[in-house]
């Protein structure tokens, strides 16, 4: 909201000393955030000038400029003329015009510009005759800005102009705009009489509502006066779209009248273009007191005018020349008894009945429409306007005849023309009904000692009729507060005004928690190893299309299935949540590829959508409503799985190159490891299947498994055709592995053993074994046949060449044995060897070597 | 060994002469003296102490003494070839040690040559101040609770006393789920945790919620289409305003520093009634420069918005609005880490170059 500091003076006692920074800061005391504050980018020594000569001079680079002297009166110092170069030709000797003189200072494109005297085209040019873009009041660039033109219709206002005066008044760049943010539950702050009253409760200044005078001003309604009848069929929620209608004639004016200069301006620093007359009135009402206003004019009216939902199939040319389709839900203004469709109600008018240049006739309705009515309108036909913005946050249903007062004083005042004394002012709005607030809720809230006085006094000076009973306040807002409505929007009245500065410190002090959860600690955990282990946490946005599925050869159709789409996507490219990190993740190593980086390790956490059917709606219910149980579940229900993923990437080397040597490239294994780290970690034990998933290569890629066989995620080499469909370095590996899985496997609490000080022994097999044997199923066979005292293998050897039949492999491993009781015998050793080997050779068809 | 020869006189064998041991021992102590090498060493010590040295020989003769003579001549050879050896002993652990000291000397290495075969990763720098702040509540007694970022319609508005219709609602710029009916959003803020909890926990309850939320914002260095945010909620018997301000003191002084305060500035939230905007004492000019580019010289940094939990949230939960009072707030993570860091551009924290981690410990 666009504050003109003047306008707000004339509501208000602004002290005359008060600058708009000031005002701007007593502003945010009671809750309106400053936005900016706008003001003339000008500095003095500005001033009128009369020209007293003007000598062409032709240049050699083909221009001509003109040498002038200018009259300045005494505020040059010296009274003598002022010798200035102009490249401007549209003026002559005698015309009076702006002169800034060195010294002064006018913004530009550039930033400030301070005006200094200077040699210039053989002259020394001592100031500036002043455009309007110059002094940034019009757009106006061809030429110097001439007073006796621009104030052309002014007599008075010439004849008092002389050489030295200040312009900066006469031009108006001493005016202050301030700049608010309103909040949407202050309906009546969208005007400056709403913000001259929040000034006053800052302040303590002297407020007189206007529409006080107007409203003793409007004549009493009649019966002969424009019929108007409100007839809603289909209340939104029990409440009428139209509950009162003001509607007021004013015949015979000249639209063509200009808007006086005062109103233009003020219009102008509220952020609104002047359009015609009758346009500005309604606007500069609506601006002033915050009634929207609409102008008919009445040759194109046929009464009776009927306010009601439109109907079936109905449509509207509205002001902007676009035919719409209107909704049963749209409140009308209608007439011809109900016939025909004129305006959509507190959102925009009709073009048949617009004011044009060949209107005599005005109707000016002010009316107090229902603000859920007009929210669902204005965004039904996104039609969001000045009129539509005030009614969705509320405008006080009393203030239609007091609009419509200063509505056809100025119109009569500027356009002339006559008002007719009937008045037409049908329905009535519900009054706002009491509240009742015991007296010491307020300090129970705030925790401010407040005084019965003080809470009373608050409350009546925001507008409130406070009737006491005991303890107990009956507290009746006032009309333009309808979102005061319970106890507590009385206590933040209480609050704001008494000052929130007024607030103590104190930290409460809870029961005492439990500290992190368990998956919280897990979360932790991992993410340190993680990084330990030499990766970098990035997070991305989830958003993915199919073609990205697609690209990492997955079953798209699936995968969308998995996944949700939002209807309004940031890029009509990326519509999904992604059902994995991988899909995004991707995007992460481009861009440090792109970026110069080789060799890149990354790891993100985040939740991924995971649809286990079709997607289910979610019911919702009204506002401080505990839903039912039922209810309850299906919202729950509704939800979609969102399991929270750990994903890694690495490309290029793991182990980095450097003085000590080659580097080596990151493999497969070294996913692998980071899922064992990672289980390892958390004392978790996973076991390591080969398997077959996009987007791995398929002879790369391994499930990982808890002992259970539950599956904890895949690791893998990404497959050739992904790494090339997403250009990213060739070999890169990734896994991607559900926390909630290993979170879950980590509860368990570990149960420790005793340690044995008896020494160990070992022993080292060579096993050969056909090349489709793994090395996990030789492991698990030695295992199983050694038996308790095997404490540990190590495969140290894998062996291909030669000295074998092709199509096989040899696997050398050490095997470390110890007795929890005694130490074991070389016999032991060897017969528990034996025993191992024996179940390799079973189970896999291994031979000792 | 030859047997005894008692015809000798030991005055008369040559190799037992008191000057041709002395010599002996002289002619060894001066080579043990010479030697610089243990190799050198080790061939002196077999020359003037081995079996075929002139002790060694003179060694040998004793046994052919008659046994009067034995003795004496037993004493003067032992002496002699004791105080060879314990000179080879001497110089040999000088030598040792001169070696040792050479060998260390010479496996010096250039200590300043680059490490980093493999150097660390990082955590997320949003993640760790995510962490910070999840520590500094659960130190003060709240615990950390969570909510998925789809999120039911119910619980991100309703719940939270957005009305459908009401201008708030529309100025959140929500991601709907399709279809856009379907009572599915991407959760506009923590908030709908304090809904969450308060069913899931009931009351008294002091929770914070630290997570991921989304705007239909386009990336540009001040928007993210997705950030964090957390969010405080205390719902017990007899809490006001006052308590909400001084948890949100604690908070800006663990972040930002001491001395850092906040400002509560009225506003209006549906979910809070009264509200509050929270602003941070400038913590670069601590509200003493008016020329402050971080504040723009108003001393204070907006920072998040607050205030007393309305009564139709807690009625919506579940909670008795007439016995308990609550406060809620919520303020943006990754803004908190842009003070607190100087990051400038957003863009930095979501593009997943991992230079931006490697500006970081894994503190911070």
């Amino acid at each position: 909201m666009l504050i003109p500091v003047d306008w707000l003076r004339e509501y208000v006692a602004v002290p005359t000393d008060a600058t708009g920074e000031q005002i701007a800061a007593d502003l945010v005391r009671v809750g309106l955030e400053e936005e900016g504050l706008h003001t003339g980018g000008v500095t003095g020594p500005l001033v009128v000038g009369r020209v007293l000569t003007k000598e062409p001079e032709p240049q050699k680079n083909g221009k001509t400029i003109n040498w002038c002297t200018v009259d300045v009166g005494e505020s040059n110092g010296t009274g003598e003329p002022q010798g200035i170069v102009c490249g401007a030709h549209n003026f002559e000797p005698g015309d009076l015009v702006v002169v800034i003189l060195p010294g002064g200072v006018i913004s530009t494109p550039h930033g400030p510009l301070e005006v200094s005297a200077r040699k210039t085209y053989g002259h020394v040019s001592a100031g500036m005759i002043c455009s309007e873009r110059e002094l940034g009041i019009g757009d106006d660039h061809d030429g110097i800005l001439v007073l006796t033109r621009k104030f052309a219709d002014d007599d008075a206002l010439i004849s008092s102009l002389r050489p030295g005066m200040d312009a900066i008044p006469l031009l108006g760049l001493d005016r202050e705009t301030v700049e608010v943010n309103v909040t949407p539950d202050r309906g009546y702050c969208f005007a400056i009489r709403g913000i001259a009253r929040e000034y006053s409760h800052a302040t303590r200044a002297t407020f007189i509502d206007p529409a006080i005078a107007l409203a003793a001003k409007a004549p009493e309604p009649t019966d002969e006066g424009i019929a108007v009848e409100l007839r809603d069929d289909s209340p939104i929620r029990d409440r009428v779209g139209c509950d009162r209608y003001v509607a007021r004639v004013v015949r015979g004016i000249d639209v063509s009248a200009p808007t006086p200069r005062w109103m233009a301006t003020r219009l102008t620093e509220a952020g609104m273009r002047p359009i015609s007359l009758p346009v500005d009135v309604t606007n500069y009402v609506m601006l002033g007191l915050g009634q929207p206003l609409h102008a008919f004019d009445l040759d194109t009216l046929e009464a009776p005018i009927v306010v009601r939902r439109a109907r079936d199939g109905e449509r509207l040319k509205t002001l902007d020349d676009q035919d719409r389709a209107l909704d049963t839900g749209d409140l009308l203004i209608t007439d011809r008894g109900g016939e025909r469709p004129v305006a959509i109600a507190g959102v925009m008018g009709g073009a048949e009945t617009e004011v044009g240049a060949g209107t005599r006739d005005v109707l000016i309705e002010a009316a107090h429409f229902e603000a859920v009515t007009i929210a669902r309108t204005a965004r039904r036909h996104k039609l969001p306007s000045e009129a539509s913005r005030r009614f969705e946050r509320g405008v006080d249903p009393a203030l239609a005849a007091a609009a419509a007062q200063l509505a056809v004083d100025l119109l009569v005042e500027h356009g002339g023309g006559t008002v007719d004394p009937e008045v037409t002012d049908v329905g009535s709005p519900t009054p706002p009904a009491a509240i009742t607030m015991s007296v010491g809720f307020p300090t129970r809230i705030v925790g401010v000692e407040y005084s019965d006085g003080q809470v009373v006094d608050v409350l009546e000076s925001v507008g409130c009729d406070v009737t006491r009973n005991g303890d107990l306040l009956s507290v009746t807002p006032p009309t333009w507060r309808p979102d005061l409505t319970t106890a507590e929007d009385l206590v933040e009245e209480v609050a704001r005004i008494n000052g929130y500065d007024g607030i103590p410190s104190i930290l409460p002090t809870p029961p005492g928690g439990a500290g992190l959860t368990h998956a919280q600690r897990v979360r932790r955990t991992v993410a340190n190893v993680l990084a330990t282990q030499g990766l970098s946490e990035i997070w991305s946005a989830p958003f993915v299309g199919a073609d990205r599925y697609a690209a990492l050869g997955l079953d798209v159709d699936a995968e969308v299935a998995r996944s949700v789409r939002l209807a309004n996507p940031l890029s009509d490219e990326q519509p999904l949540m992604r059902t994995r990190l991988l899909a995004t993740m991707v995007d992460g190593l481009r861009r440090n590829v792109a970026r110069g980086a080789r060799d890149v390790a990354l790891f993100e956490f985040g939740l991924v959508v995971d649809l286990d059917g079709p997607q289910r709606n979610a019911p919702t219910e009204d506002v401080g409503v505990l839903p039912t149980e039922e209810t309850l579940a299906a919202i729950r229900a509704a939800v979609p799985p969102q399991p929270r993923h750990v994903g890694w990437l690495l490309a290029g080397d793991r182990d980095r190159h450097g003085w000590w040597g080659e580097g080596r490239p990151a493999d497969v294994t070294d996913a692998i490891d980071l899922a064992r780290v990672v289980g390892e970690s958390l004392a978790v034990t996973l076991h390591v299947v080969a398997d077959t998933v996009a987007p791995y290569h398929p002879g790369r890629c391994a499930r990982v498994e808890l002992a259970d066989g539950s599956v904890v995620g895949h690791v893998g080499e990404l497959h050739p055709k992904v790494v090339a469909a997403l250009g990213l370095p060739p070999r890169t590996v990734g896994a991607e592995l559900d926390l909630d899985v290993l979170t879950r496997a980590a509860e368990v609490t570990v149960q420790a053993s005793t340690l044995t000080a008896f020494p160990m022994a070992q022993s080292d097999v060579a096993l050969v074994v056909d090349e489709g044997v793994t090395a996990a199923a030789v492991e698990e066979a030695l295992r199983e046949g050694a038996g308790e005292t095997l404490e540990s293998v190590n495969l140290f050897d894998v062996y291909r060449g030669d000295q074998l039949e092709p199509g096989k492999k040899s696997l050398a491993y050490r095997l470390t044995f110890r007795a929890e009781d005694r130490t074991l015998t070389t016999d032991e050793v060897s017969a528990l060897r034996d025993s191992a080997v024996k179940a390799a050779a079973s189970r896999t068809g291994a031979v000792q070597r | 060994m030859s047997g005894p020869n008692t015809n000798f006189d030991p005055v008369e064998v040559a190799a037992l002469d008191p000057q041709v041991i002395d010599d002996a021992v002289t002619a060894a102590l001066d080579a043990v003296a010479r030697a610089v090498s243990l190799d050198e060493l080790k061939a002196l010590r077999s020359a003037h102490s081995g079996d075929r040295s002139a002790l060694a020989l003179a060694n040998r003769e004793i046994g052919a003494l008659p046994p009067s003579a034995k003795a004496e001549a037993g004493k003067r050879v032992g002496q002699a070839r004791g105080r060879v050896n314990q000179a080879f002993v001497a110089r040999q652990g000088e030598l040792e040690a001169e070696r040792d000291e050479r060998i260390l000397t010479e496996e010096a290495v250039d200590v300043t040559l680059p490490t980093g075969r493999r150097p660390l990763g990082r955590r997320h720098p949003i993640e760790l101040m995510s962490q910070r702040i999840a520590d500094l509540f659960v130190g003060l007694g709240w615990e950390i609770a969570e909510g998925p970022e789809i999120e039911a319609e119910w619980f991100n508005f309703d719940a939270l006393n957005f009305d459908a219709d009401h201008p708030a609602r529309q100025m959140q710029d929500t991601f709907y789920v399709d279809p856009p009916d379907g009572g599915l959003v991407l959760r506009t803020h923590t908030s709908p945790v304090q809904a969450r909890t308060l069913l899931d926990r009931g009351v008294p309850v002091y929770i914070a919620a630290i997570g991921r939320v989304f705007r239909t914002d386009e990336l540009d260095a001040t928007h993210m289409p997705a950030f964090h945010q957390v969010e405080g909620l205390a719902v017990d018997e007899g809490i006001t305003m006052a308590h909400l301000k001084g948890t949100l003191d604690r908070l800006a002084t663990e972040l930002f520093g001491d001395g850092i305060s906040t400002r509560l500035r009225p506003s209006f939230f549906p979910f809070t009634e009264p509200s509050a905007e929270i602003d941070l004492r400038c913590f670069v000019c601590r509200g003493e420069d008016p020329d402050c580019r971080t504040c723009k010289g108003t001393g204070w940094i907006e920072w998040g918005g607050c205030g007393m939990v309305n009564r139709n949230v807690l009625t919506a939960c579940g909670v008795d609005p007439d016995r308990f009072t609550g406060f809620a707030f919520g303020m943006g993570i990754d803004r908190a880490l842009m003070f607190r860091t100087g990051v400038s551009d957003m863009r930095d924290m979501i593009e997943g170059d991992v230079r931006f981690d490697a500006q970081f410990g894994l503190e911070i």
